[in-house]
């Protein structure tokens, strides 16, 4: 629908009124919403499709056999399908839906790490992720005895690649990073960190709950074993998302879950498991929210993933720019290659003020810690101002959140 | 002055900022910068109001059996706040406090420009403050 091109006031204009959301006063003044890695708002389709899946076909899916419940079954469906293309995964087998990066995360810790990793394994993670990268790791190290080894992070917010090498051996069994960090937005080699981990014969997840509304993603040409995705981030409802797994890998593991859906056949002595990728999948799932989800990543896809990344792109260097020149400023996060968020400290102000003096114009950001204490005490910060940019953010709304963030400036002085 | 006599005169401090929320956030930064300094040594972590979001050091005194309060913050807002819950508490004695209602929180409509986080850590700090005059209270019990 668009060209690759860089979109005119015009076309920006356009999206926005998809996004009914944006189109408040907060405080007295329009809202400027810049937590987009928090999470992003949703278009009008998206929305139109939990109200439409509701109003029209609500039924449990996969074994009913009235109109409904099959209708409820194929759009359900049909999410899994646009999934595995979205990602370009191999089959829709390898498509698991869950609750988000989170839920995907933990079950590969709990279905693979704790079962298949022993005493003397080791798991690599970056100094650059999310709790959710870190702690489910740490409950399956706690109980089969792996540890846990740390790529270190390099002062301008990016990854020691030579250290990641050194820190790989025979030991290594599986490594689990970031595509783009949530705090400071480099995005990592995630190519490299994948082949040299398969030449230790590790297994790789990639958290890609920042890349996936950003970034392409090509699950075989990575060549990643599990990939995970959040739909809230990605212009889609909460509560649901994508665990990609590699079939032979998926095959291999114990259910996460107990429950219905996920049984082929239930005995009192005997249970066996349905095939992939329900085996993954107990309990009536998130149906509604699934079902928009086809509808989110249809947004992406139309609107172009090239036009979108050139649009955050622009803002990125914009905003870096002007937020750069302000007294006290220090931006975290200047590596080459980035998602469009700037996260910064402004000298004898404390984020939690800023945040709270953009809010009393209008402006959301995120400020804290962002769920990464361990990257923040590796700076040696308490936190920092994050703005996190959509392609329906504006250059208009960098200079409002300038000029928001001069008036901070100027008072505090 | 009474307590409710510096309660009514913050509510009508803040009527003048006529509910403009940038304002009302500046003025309230302005009366943090005029608290009266906390010596670096009391910043200690068993002076450390538990359940705040930001960091918030409170000391009491006794004083011809009125107490005094003096407090600091890591952020400007939230020592704006603690600043206000001081001017209505020094000089105050120990029942006073403790049976104080603290109905300007509302009259001033903090409720909208502190969001539920910060609502619990002042909810923290007025209860420090009132542990405070109960141990205060419980030791001039003891001394007569």
């Amino acid at each position: 629908m668009i060209g690759s091109r860089l979109l005119t006031e015009l076309d920006i204009a356009r999206l926005r009124e998809q996004f009914p959301v944006l189109n408040q006063q907060v405080n007295g003044r329009d809202l400027v919403y810049l937590d987009n890695a928090a999470t992003s708002q949703k278009p009008r389709a998206v929305i139109n499709a939990l109200v439409d899946y509701y109003t029209g076909y609500n039924a449990n899916i996969h074994r009913g056999i009235h109109t409904l419940a099959e209708k409820a079954t194929k759009t359900y469906e049909q999410t899994r399908e646009t999934a595995k293309q979205f990602i370009n995964a191999a089959t829709t087998e390898e498509i698991i839906f869950t609750r988000g990066v989170t839920e995907g995360i933990n079950l590969v810790a709990s279905s693979y790490a704790k079962v298949f990793l022993t005493k003397g394994d080791e798991i690599i993670i970056s100094g650059l992720e999310h709790h959710s990268n870190i702690v489910p790791w740490q409950l399956a190290c706690g109980s089969n005895g792996a540890s846990i080894k740390v790529i270190p992070v390099k002062d301008n917010g990016t990854l020691d690649i030579e250290a990641y090498k050194a820190l790989l051996s025979n030991k290594t069994k599986l490594v689990a990073v970031n595509h783009a960090s949530n705090s400071l937005g480099t995005i990592n080699p995630v190519k490299e960190i994948i082949d040299l981990a398969h030449e230790v014969g590790a297994v790789v997840l990639i958290d890609g709950a920042q890349s996936g509304a950003h970034l392409p993603i090509d699950v075989q040409a990575l060549d990643c074993d599990f990939y995970c995705l959040s739909a809230h981030k990605m212009y889609g409802p909460t509560g649901t998302g994508i665990l990609y797994g590699k079939k032979a890998l998926l095959e291999k593991m114990p259910p996460y879950h107990g429950g219905g859906e996920m049984i082929k056949e239930v005995s009192f002595e005997k249970t066996t498991y349905n095939d992939l990728p329900y085996k993954f999948e107990a309990g009536t799932p998130n149906i509604a929210d699934v079902v928009a989800f086809h509808y989110a990543m249809t947004f992406i896809l139309e609107t172009g993933r090239e036009v979108m990344a050139a649009h955050e792109h622009d803002l990125l260097v914009y905003a870096t720019e002007r937020i750069s020149q302000l007294k006290g400023v220090k931006i975290y996060g200047t590596g080459a290659e980035k998602l469009s968020v700037v996260s910064f400290t402004v000298d004898g102000i404390h984020p939690f003020d800023i945040g709270q003096m953009l809010d009393a114009r209008g402006i959301a950001v995120r400020t804290g810690h962002h769920c990464t204490q361990p990257l923040m005490d590796r700076f040696k910060i308490e936190g920092t101002v994050r703005a996190s940019f959509a392609i329906y953010n504006t250059r208009k709304e960098v200079d409002q959140l300038v000029e928001a963030l001069e008036r901070v400036i100027n008072f505090m002085k | 002055m009474s307590l409710n006599e510096v309660q009514d005169e913050i509510i009508s401090e803040f009527s003048l900022l006529d509910g403009d929320m940038e304002m009302t956030v500046f003025y309230i930064m302005e009366l943090g910068q005029k608290l009266k300094e906390m010596p670096e040594t009391q910043k200690t972590e068993d002076n450390i109001v538990k359940g705040c979001q930001s960091k918030v050091w409170l000391t009491a005194d006794l004083q011809n059996d009125k107490l005094y309060f003096e407090a600091d913050s890591n952020t400007a807002i939230t020592k704006g706040l603690v600043s206000l819950l001081v001017r209505i508490f020094n000089g105050q004695s120990a029942d006073t406090i403790l049976n104080a209602d603290l109905y300007f929180m509302h009259k001033i409509g903090m409720e909208r420009f502190i969001g539920t986080q910060r609502s619990n850590g002042f909810a923290s700090m007025v209860k420090q403050m009132k542990l405070y005059a109960l141990a205060f209270k419980t030791k001039i019990e003891a001394g007569k």
